[in-house]
């Protein structure tokens, strides 16, 4: 466990910042059910930081909480050194937090270029008038808009689908639309939602090679859930574990192996 | 055309060539390459520039004259630069197959001896470093695009820009050092070096002098009339000589722009903007857009399909009669023309050939149908026959002489014989120099006297002086009364027919031919499917009476067409199998490209042979197949027979038959 806001240097030897966004003894309650219950943990900066646990462990529910989806019911969430108010999800949105989604939440008729164009709404300034008559700022503002997202269609490799209505597109290539489109906001803090779930063994190995490469190039920081056990010890540097609500586990993907715990939530032994 | 009455002189090499375009033509495209979404272009001039920029940084790393570079990567103008910039300073450019494996690419730079390697990517360069140890002479690499490589161990490897970089900043200290080694360049030196894939044995490295490569480019150009105003896609291999010839030999012979593909996916998108003027293309890409074609007119609604049949059937008897400059009636002309504004001309857009002069296709045997297809629209698609020796040219078809079943005349230059075993042999400005490192190769392919031998097999027709390519020449072989076995010729046309997937002819050294074919299950299968025809498996449908009378059919079309051939008329199919089994490149039937092994099969079934010299009309077989896990098997069936009518024709035949 790291105690220090000082940072420090992974295996790989990146060397990775201060704390980026701490969660302090969060509780979440849905009337009786209690989904997640006192967990407090940190993300830095540049890191890839997993959350992982058995199914029903609360993971989406934290995934939400830090997408500021979810309001927690106690406890408090500090995003670069101060404490976030309550906010809807596009003021978090607006401070640098894009996300993916599970269940892949696409604009399915429009083409892969229009969807990616919308992760940089948050970056459009010009009013509705301008836009409409496409003149002035809304016109530069495209323009200059356009190439940040043809250099993420570039980096993702997506060049050959850009025109294609993303309705026609097989399922591994729009996980990678979502990824793009989340990129294309130049989020400070990148959440991805089981970002490999229902892929095949190459997709996976293209979309690792993905992640890696975003943190690696823009040294974006970086928070995700996923089942794959070989995939999150591959690419996390950090890994928080979590079952039925509470955190059983937190430290490096080696320290988390060994961890009794662990074993015993994903192995199995009676709750009592 | 001025360039090509200019007398070769101070043109002597590629380097050359560029100071010339960039000070006749320095504002013109020479690249384009599309990138973040948009083409971006360089003019001759600025293409000068940056390759100037690149020779003096490779001075600066210490290039020597002579030292191999190999340059591995996509189509791009960085690697197109790279090449040039190799020669600039005297070193020899080597272009690697990037889809090669690192087990490939050891032998090649290890036979080589490449000191600095160009790569594109992260993809190339961990090939390189996974095989480092196994090179003794390599030393450095430098990259294009830095993703992924930010944790590399930079003391060997070097960015594109920053040797770029330290180039310009080394200009007044280079400068006159560059110059003496560009003018150092002899018209006999090597201009490139290329590895031929050979299918047996280790690659070969083919030696190009300048000699051969402007030489050829100069008769080429001017054959086909090509200017600087030409546009061609480049999206075939680099390390292929027919890339070498086309986006550096004729680009830079006529000046003319090369593009390049955003990515190898883009490929079809980046043809339709370009449009391109001069297209080269291998059979089967013409071939898969035309089934592409067909499939989506399907789709279609009634009244468009009514018009594209309408038209196109016109266009099959019209278009290529226009193209060939024959007399057509003025109510046909108008017909076409309608056509053009209704179908062509969309198709073509959509195509990417709306621009297409001149387009060739070449490597292996195209269908007749696939061929008029295209030249029906008013394309005008050639064949070409040529090998990386001859530095691509030896023959091809003028303008106005097109077949389908010839390669053309003798390319300008180009010298032909037919050898007393009918192999091809030529000879021509653009011989290759050398195989490197292998004189005994280079004296067996090549004659003192500067023959070379194609391992093709041939005649050259008399009336016409087109040549045409029958079969490899170690599989020619001559039937029992002497006539001609060309089992290749056969196979192919028995291919163009969508319901058979391959063919296997018998009859060297015997005095009929017969056959073994295998069905195409996606052909064949959908046809049952829509005849309500069951069937369990792939044997049961092989075996099916009117599948087996359907390809009996396709063999007797293909009988009475080689009995017009009078040397192959031989050759016509007496009886046949269909296989109850796909030839498979697992059981060692095929090659991984798909090329038959004659001897393979004959050994194999050796009994299913006999059964149909025999006469048998059924054949019980029992054949071991292996599974894609590696298991064994036995596959147990039954074959029958049939007997292809064949069309009469020489006394020749008719007595062997007696």
């Amino acid at each position: 466990m790291l105690d220090s806001s000082e940072g420090y240097t992974t295996a790989d030897g990146r060397q990775i910042g201060g704390v980026l966004m701490e969660m302090k003894n969060i509780t979440l309650r849905f009337g009786g059910v209690v989904a997640i219950n006192d967990i407090s943990f940190d993300i830095r900066e540049g890191e890839i930081r997993a959350i992982i646990g058995p199914n029903g462990a609360g993971k989406s529910s934290m995934l939400n909480v830090i997408s500021g989806f979810y309001t927690p019911s106690e406890g408090e969430v500090f995003y670069k050194g101060s404490k976030r108010p309550q906010m809807k999800p596009f003021e978090v949105a607006r401070m640098g937090v894009a996300r993916t989604f599970q269940n892949i939440a696409l604009f399915e008729g429009m083409t892969v270029l229009d969807n990616v164009m919308t992760g940089r709404l948050t970056h459009m300034h010009s009013g509705v008038f301008s836009q409409a008559l496409w003149f002035g700022r809304a016109r530069d503002e495209e323009m200059d808009n356009r190439e940040k997202v043809e250099r993420v269609i570039d980096f993702l490799e997506i060049q050959n689908i850009r025109k294609t209505p993303v309705g026609r597109l097989p399922y591994g290539l729009k996980k990678r639309v979502e990824l793009a489109r989340a990129l294309a906001a130049e989020p400070s803090l990148l959440l991805l939602d089981e970002p490999m779930a229902g892929m095949n063994v190459e997709e996976k190995e293209d979309m690792s090679r993905f992640i890696l490469d975003v943190n690696d190039e823009f040294g974006t920081t970086i928070a995700l859930i996923e089942h794959d056990m070989g995939v999150v010890m591959d690419l996390s540097d950090r890994v928080v574990v979590m079952d039925y609500g509470k955190k059983i586990g937190d430290g490096t993907p080696d320290e988390v192996r060994g961890n009794q715990d662990v074993i015993d939530a994903y192995l199995g032994v009676s709750h009592d | 055309m001025a360039q090509s009455s200019e007398a070769a002189g101070d043109l002597r090499s590629v380097p050359a060539l560029l100071r010339r375009n960039a000070a006749r033509f320095g504002s013109r495209p020479a690249y384009r390459e599309k990138e973040f979404g948009i083409w971006q272009s360089w003019s001759w001039s600025e293409a000068a520039d940056e390759i100037e920029a690149l020779a003096l940084g490779l001075l600066k790393m210490g290039v020597q004259k002579g030292d191999f570079i190999a340059i591995i990567g996509r189509n791009r103008p960085y690697l197109y630069w790279s090449v040039v910039a190799a020669e600039m300073v005297g070193a020899i450019p080597v272009p690697l197959y990037q889809d090669a494996v690192a087990e490939e690419m050891a032998y090649v730079l290890d036979h080589c001896g490449a000191k600095l390697v160009i790569a594109s990517d992260q993809e190339q360069v961990d090939k390189v470093i996974e095989i480092q140890d196994r090179l003794p002479e390599f030393e450095r690499m430098i990259y294009l695009d830095p993703r992924g490589l930010r944790k590399y161990d930079h003391s060997a490897l070097f960015a594109f820009d920053q040797v770029q970089a330290e180039g310009r900043a080394a200009r007044s200290e280079l400068g006159a050092e560059l110059k003496a080694r560009e003018e150092a360049i002899g018209y006999d030196d090597t201009c490139v070096m290329l590895y031929t894939s050979g299918t047996t044995g280790k690659p070969k490295g083919v030696v190009l002098s300048n000699r051969n490569i402007i030489e050829t480019a100069k008769a080429s150009c001017s054959f086909d009339h090509l200017s600087e105003s030409e546009e061609v896609l480049a999206y075939l291999p680099m390390a292929w000589v027919g890339d070498f010839i086309f986006s550096i030999g004729q680009a830079y012979w006529a000046a003319f722009c090369v593009n390049c593909p955003e990515s190898a996916d883009t490929m079809m998108t980046d043809l339709r903007e370009i449009a391109p003027s001069y297209y080269f293309a291998p059979p089967r890409v013409f071939e898969t857009q035309l089934t592409q074609i067909m499939i989506r007119m399907e789709d279609s609604g009634k009244l468009k399909q009514k018009l594209f049949h309408y038209f196109l059937n016109h266009a099959r008897g019209i278009g290529p009669r226009i193209l060939d400059g024959h007399p057509v009636g003025a109510l046909d002309r108008l017909k076409y023309r309608l056509g053009e504004f209704m179908v062509y001309g969309p198709l073509k857009n959509a195509l990417g050939f709306s621009r297409v002069r001149v387009g060739y296709t070449a490597g292996e045997a195209i269908g007749p149908e696939i061929f008029d297809f295209y030249r029906a629209l008013g394309i005008n698609l050639k064949q070409l026959y040529g090998q990386t020796e001859a530095s691509v040219f030896i023959t091809q078809q003028p303008d106005g002489e097109v077949r389908s079943d010839t390669v053309g005349v003798p390319s300008p230059g180009v010298e032909l014989k037919i050898g007393e075993s009918g192999e091809v042999y030529y000879r021509s400005p653009g011989t290759f120099v050398e195989y490197y490192k292998n004189a005994e190769s280079t004296a067996d392919t090549k004659d003192p006297e500067g023959w070379v031998a194609t391992g093709d097999a041939g005649f050259i027709e008399e009336d016409t002086g087109h040549l045409r390519i029958i079969d490899r020449a170690k599989d020619v072989g001559k039937m029992a009364d002497g006539a001609l076995f060309a089992p290749k010729y056969v196979e192919n046309k028995l291919k163009f027919y969508p319901n058979i997937l391959e063919a296997v002819v018998f009859g060297s050294g015997r005095d009929r031919c017969v056959a073994f074919i295998n069905i195409d299950l996606t052909a064949v299968g959908n046809w049952a499917e829509r005849n309500n025809i069951a069937y369990a498996s792939y044997q049961e449908l092989a075996q099916n009476r009117e599948v087996l009378d359907t390809i009996q059919a396709h063999v007797e079309e293909v009988n009475a067409s080689v009995a017009q051939d009078e040397m192959l008329s031989g050759c016509q199919i007496h009886r046949f199998f269909v296989l109850h089994k796909e030839l498979d490149a697992d059981d060692g039937e095929l090659t991984r490209t798909r090329k038959v092994r004659r001897k393979i099969i004959a050994e194999k079934y050796a009994d299913l042979v006999e059964g149909l010299y025999a006469g048998d009309d059924s054949v019980y077989t029992e054949t071991e197949v292996t599974y894609e896990d590696g298991r064994k098997g036995k596959i147990k069936a039954t074959l029958y027979a049939r007997e292809p009518k064949v069309v009469p024709v020489t006394a020749k035949t008719l007595e062997a038959a007696e």
